[in-house]
């Protein structure tokens, strides 16, 4: 019986070691599965040579009012437009509660006449129109996306369509009066 | 199973070591088959035959692409103009595409209006279902390499679908770019992928094969093989039909390639990629445009993305969805003209999805978006329960004798 009794207790305890050592090796398989998964995740974002690429400078001087022109900011492009008055007055006339994604005309421009932003829709990625004169401007003056149907206002505010944020305005400093350096 | 016992001495000396000769022998020789499928059954074989094509024009055309944003779409047109037989093959890769989607949603609504899913064929139909979703995402990157307009674009507004993801979705989106756009390093790894997801798919194909062997296919009657007078052997019988579904298909195949080889295209894609400049109308390849319907059908971006993928992991929940214990729509009357208005949604789905989302396109694409779900969510499970089936014949070969002992 006393022999029995020893056999089952120290089966026991060798199970929940033999379980304890298991665990720990599945645990650190565990994490070096993960050290060798995050490499080759890694290697799949954007490299230091794109990274690089990261700021161009534009001159403003050719651009007159009512004209926008379309730079190449990171492999995207970026609407510059110099706006008309009525422009300006218009985008700061909207109240705030008739945007879908709330944010005042001054928060967007560093000065009311130029407005930067980054000339890609929120919804799917495709590049509204609205920059040559002769596009269609949507039924908010600023841009309309054919893609899917987005409409931009003066600000390049979402106004109606299934895009759920403004178009965003890219990090960018005045160098002088008439050159701007995005990035 | 008894060893065949073959004839020729290095066969069978080859075949006790490495018994390749007896797997052959038994899963397409002898492999006992329900007598009485129909066309509808050739499928199958034929998605298989394809996917081989597929591969080998693909590996082939490697040979003279260059994965790069600048040669991409002049390395296409050189092997159009100037390799030798360089159209030939590229319409065949281009085209077998399109036929390789064509057989495989057959395949699909076969499996649908015979209730090939249920038990004991879940993991068939699954491993099916996961075969659609690289065949999708396979058939997604190779669109990307000719570079043109139609590539950049669909390749932009498709791996924007992931920036839907909340908090995550931009990093996501970057991270499948490697950049900050569409841009080399983008093309270079859908080539990459391009080249290696068919042979998932052929590793995809042999967990379907394994598994439809385990319990042979089903059939139009729906009901289970009692015993060897309900089945033939594979070979030469269904070989036989096989093959000559084949040519048929081959005939409507070669039509497709010499004669209208642009039928399925956008004439937009012969127009080199230009980041600055989305086209007017985007539109996907054909065999997207129903997802693509559904995805414009939501108004809200996040639900509008979680839907267009829902409609296809729908199919994985199919075999718990469909409560009926009748397999075949063949006895199930109300359940038949249901599957049709299904096929007609789809067909419905894919016209919207081709035109822009504007006037009474969007209503009917949201009428059918939501027909499409309340017909595997909700149809399904209930029409099960309330449906009175027909009479099930006794057996296979009981419907085929019976008539003929009436006439004699």
């Amino acid at each position: 019986m006393a022999e029995a009794a020893t056999a089952t207790k120290g089966h026991a305890e060798g199970e929940t070691r033999r379980d304890f050592i298991y665990l720990a090796a599945m645990g650190m398989s565990a994490v070096g599965a993960a050290a060798v998964a995050w490499p080759f995740i890694s290697f799949m974002n954007p490299s230091a040579d794109v990274l690089a690429l990261s700021t161009t400078e534009v001159d403003l001087k050719p651009v007159l009012e009512g004209m926008a022109i379309t730079v190449t900011w990171r492999g995207k492009p970026v609407f510059v437009r110099r706006r008309t008055k009525a422009e300006v007055d218009t985008a700061a006339a909207v109240k705030l509660t008739d945007l879908p994604d709330p944010e005042t005309d001054a928060a967007r421009v560093k000065k009311p006449e130029w407005l930067v932003l980054v000339g890609v829709c929120t919804h799917l990625g495709c590049v509204p129109l609205g920059q040559k004169t002769a596009d269609p401007r949507g039924d908010y003056g600023g841009w309309f996306c054919p893609c899917h149907g987005s409409h931009y206002d003066t600000s390049g505010r979402i106004r109606k369509g299934p895009a759920p944020n403004n178009l965003a305005v890219p990090p960018y400093a005045f160098l002088d009066d008439t050159t701007i350096r995005i990035g | 199973m008894a060893a065949p016992a073959f004839n020729n001495a290095l066969v069978r000396w080859i075949d006790h070591r490495l018994p390749v000769f007896s797997f052959m022998h038994h899963e397409l020789h002898e492999y006992p088959t329900p007598k009485n499928l129909s066309y509808w059954w050739n499928f199958g074989s034929l998605a298989g035959i394809v996917l081989v094509l597929m591969i080998l024009t693909g590996v082939f055309l490697a040979m003279h692409y260059t994965p790069h944003t600048a040669f991409a779409f002049e390395s296409v047109e050189r092997i159009m103009r100037d390799v030798n037989y360089g159209w030939l093959v590229r319409y065949m890769h281009m085209n077998g595409g399109s036929a390789f989607f064509i057989i495989i949603y057959i395949h699909i609504f076969r499996g649908l209006y015979y209730g090939s899913y249920k038990a004991p064929r879940e993991l068939l139909w699954i491993l099916g279902v996961v075969i659609l979703l690289l065949m999708m995402a396979t058939a997604f990157m190779g669109y990307v390499l000719p570079w043109g307009q139609m590539s950049f674009w669909g390749a932009t507004v498709i791996t924007n679908l992931f920036s839907a993801i909340p908090l995550i979705g931009d990093s996501v989106v970057t991270w499948l770019w490697g950049g900050f756009s569409v841009d080399n390093p983008t093309l270079n790894r859908f080539f990459a992928l391009h080249y290696l997801l068919p042979f998932a798919i052929v590793g995809a194909v042999v967990l379907h094969l394994v598994a439809l062997h385990r319990f042979g296919s089903s059939n139009p009657l729906g009901i289970d093989v009692k015993g060897p007078q309900d089945s033939i052997p594979f070979h030469p019988y269904y070989t036989a039909k096989d093959a000559f579904g084949l040519g048929i298909f081959l005939i409507l195949f070669a039509g497709v390639v010499f004669f209208a080889p642009n039928l399925f295209g956008e004439p937009d894609n012969y127009i080199p990629a230009n980041p600055l400049v989305t086209p007017p109308h985007i539109v996907p390849e054909w065999y997207f445009l129903p997802y693509y319907a559904i995805l414009r059908a939501i108004p809200d971006k996040l639900l509008g993305v979680i839907a267009m993928f829902g409609s296809i992991l729908v199919l994985f929940i199919v075999p718990w969805l469909d409560t009926a214990r009748v397999r075949s729509a063949k006895f199930r009357p109300t359940f038949r003209k249901f599957f049709w208005v299904l096929v007609v949604d789809c067909f419905v789905l894919g016209y919207v999805g081709a035109n822009p989302p504007e006037g009474w396109f969007v209503i009917v694409g949201q009428v059918a978006t939501f027909y499409y779900f309340f017909h595997f969510l909700i149809l399904l499970p209930v029409l099960g329960l309330i449906e009175r089936p027909l009479p099930l014949p006794q057996s296979i070969s009981a419907p085929v004798l019976k008539p003929a002992e009436g006439k004699a």
